[in-house]
């Protein structure tokens, strides 16, 4: 038993070398003082030339604003989309409505962008940063109407019926009973379609035109091979990553461990 | 009185035919028709020329994720049975190179390949002589392999954390041995998992361009290269393109059918 559990700790172990070795390469190098390969000393140089990078710089803005722009709308439509749905009878429409949404999570990236860039030259739209908000709203909204659905079907049904009983009207027993019910789930969407949005480059670069976000950067430079600033870059996101993981994985485990400490007391 | 607002569904679903459905129908209307705008198979015939690269893109596709499978598949048995806390450290150890740029990550492994990257900068530094390592079909399979290897681990371990412990000791109390336990027992109750991460790894890698574009080089040339090129570079032609596309996507789909099938009928079997 014991030898077989020793087993399956080195094979964790060996995955997660695997796992973290490509990165864990991008952080050395990027403290590396020459371009090579081989160690030359540590420096600074690369964290500096990447704060004067306009082009970086800019690239981060854009971005962030297409990202902000495109989860909150995306909210907004999958959210109400949700509740619309909840409150419709015939499920022959509610099937279809599901089939439709789960086809941009099963159909490849590249065919997603590629569709949309056909749909704006088609259109005659150049693209930018319209046709590149309505992309990532696109392939952003099902995950939305996804994360919120469950909670509507586990919300007690008659809690809304019971507040309109209580004097509420439709909007106000919306708004303090329903609302308060799915936000967890509004949330989850909310989160999902902002990393959703920075991190995408497929659709982004079909649908993109002239305007470089941070994905499309990064691309244009990995194909030159050169400029170590991305690996100063990398760092940089690796460690926001960590920190935000780390943040929102100590609180959760300290909210169910608190709960469980109520648990014991009831 | 219900709420009752089916209204609010509207704007979603007119989104939705606007820039999903209708722009995968324009796929098939470019792929249809010339750069006038009338009915032509030029495109498709020209697409079928495209065959040899389909089956490279399968054929690499499919080992990546058979040794995805391979290689996650103990790995997420073994997660599943960590105490609580570990396998929620585990869980996030495993999601946070998702949360690196997918582009960054491939990046890193080109560094290694390269001739004169990592690998062979230690091997000829102890003095071996260096090996080709990048623009290699075993690169590209590599990089497909790193990258999705998560979307494989995830929907097994999520399968596996809910095969109970007695259920196993069951198995063994009743003269099952390592294989038979693993085959009559581990092995059903985890195929919708397996269906799952088999369907999220094949999917992205067979439509890459990404992963083969950086790691393969010339000689590794997939369909989502083609597909690429059409649109964005030397050889743009809208039309063309969508014939390839509309290829890419009927193997995709094929592919999916296949697996959901099988699927069913284990899930009869372990029904019975």
């Amino acid at each position: 038993m014991n030898s077989k559990k020793k087993l399956s700790g080195v094979y964790i172990a060996l995955m997660l070398l695997f796992l973290y070795l490509p990165i864990f390469v991008l952080i050395v190098f990027s403290f590396n003082s020459t371009k090579g390969y081989s160690w030359t000393g540590f420096s600074l140089k690369w964290y500096q030339e990447l704060f004067s990078n306009e082009l970086i710089l800019n690239s981060l803005k854009n971005t962030l604003i297409v990202a902000v722009i495109a989860s909150v709308f995306a909210t907004i439509l999958g959210a109400t989309a949700a509740i619309g749905v909840f409150s419709m009878k015939n499920k022959a429409v509610k099937g279809a409505i599901q089939n439709v949404t789960n086809l941009p999570l099963l159909s490849p990236e590249i065919v997603m962008g590629i569709s949309l860039m056909l749909l704006f030259s088609f259109a005659r739209m150049s693209g930018g940063f319209v046709s590149l908000i309505i992309s990532h709203i696109s392939f952003c909204v099902p995950s939305v109407f996804l994360s919120i659905l469950p909670k509507l079907r586990q919300m007690n049904a008659s809690l809304y019926e019971a507040a309109l009983d209580l004097g509420c009207n439709p909007f106000q027993a919306f708004t303090k009973v329903v609302l308060p019910e799915i936000m967890p789930g509004i949330i989850t969407g909310f989160l999902m379609a902002f990393t959703y949005s920075l991190d995408d480059f497929v659709i982004s670069y079909f649908t993109a035109g002239n305007v470089q976000t941070l994905s499309i950067t990064i691309y244009s430079m990995v194909k030159k091979r050169v400029s170590p600033e991305i690996n100063a870059l990398s760092t940089i996101l690796f460690v926001v990553v960590l920190l935000v993981l780390l943040f929102t994985n100590v609180r959760s485990i300290k909210k169910e461990t608190a709960k469980q400490k109520k648990m014991m007391r009831i | 009185m219900k709420l009752n607002a089916k209204w609010a569904s509207y704007p979603y679903i007119i989104w939705m035919i606007l820039f999903t459905i209708i722009p995968l129908f324009l796929i098939v209307y470019f792929a249809f028709t010339d750069a006038s705008g009338a009915f032509t198979m030029a495109n498709a015939e020209q697409a079928v020329k495209y065959i040899p690269a389909l089956v490279k893109s399968i054929s690499l596709a499919a080992i990546a994720t058979i040794l995805c499978l391979v290689f996650a598949y103990p790995f997420a048995f073994a997660m599943s049975r960590l105490s609580f806390a570990k396998q929620k450290m585990m869980s996030m150890l495993i999601m946070l190179p998702m949360w690196m740029n997918f582009l960054l990550r491939t990046y890193a492994w080109q560094t290694i390949l390269e001739d004169n990257g990592v690998i062979n900068t230690l091997l000829t530094g102890i003095g071996l002589s260096p090996l080709k390592l990048i623009n290699t079909s075993g690169a590209v399979v590599l990089g497909m392999v790193y990258n999705y290897i998560p979307f494989m681990i995830l929907p097994l371990y999520s399968v596996m954390t809910k095969i109970d412990k007695s259920v196993l000791e069951a198995a063994n109390d009743l003269g099952a041995g390592f294989f038979s336990t693993f085959y009559r027992v581990v092995l059903p109750l985890s195929m919708p998992g397996i269906v799952s991460g088999t369907t999220m790894v094949f999917v992205p890698a067979v439509s890459t361009f990404v992963i083969s574009g950086m790691l393969g080089g010339v000689n590794n040339y997939l369909i989502g290269d083609l597909i690429e090129t059409q649109f964005l570079g030397n050889s743009y032609d809208l039309n063309c393109g969508s014939a390839t596309s509309l290829l890419l996507m009927i193997v995709v789909l094929v592919t999916m059918a296949i697996f959901n099938h099988f699927s069913d009928e284990d899930a009869e079997e372990a029904l019975v």
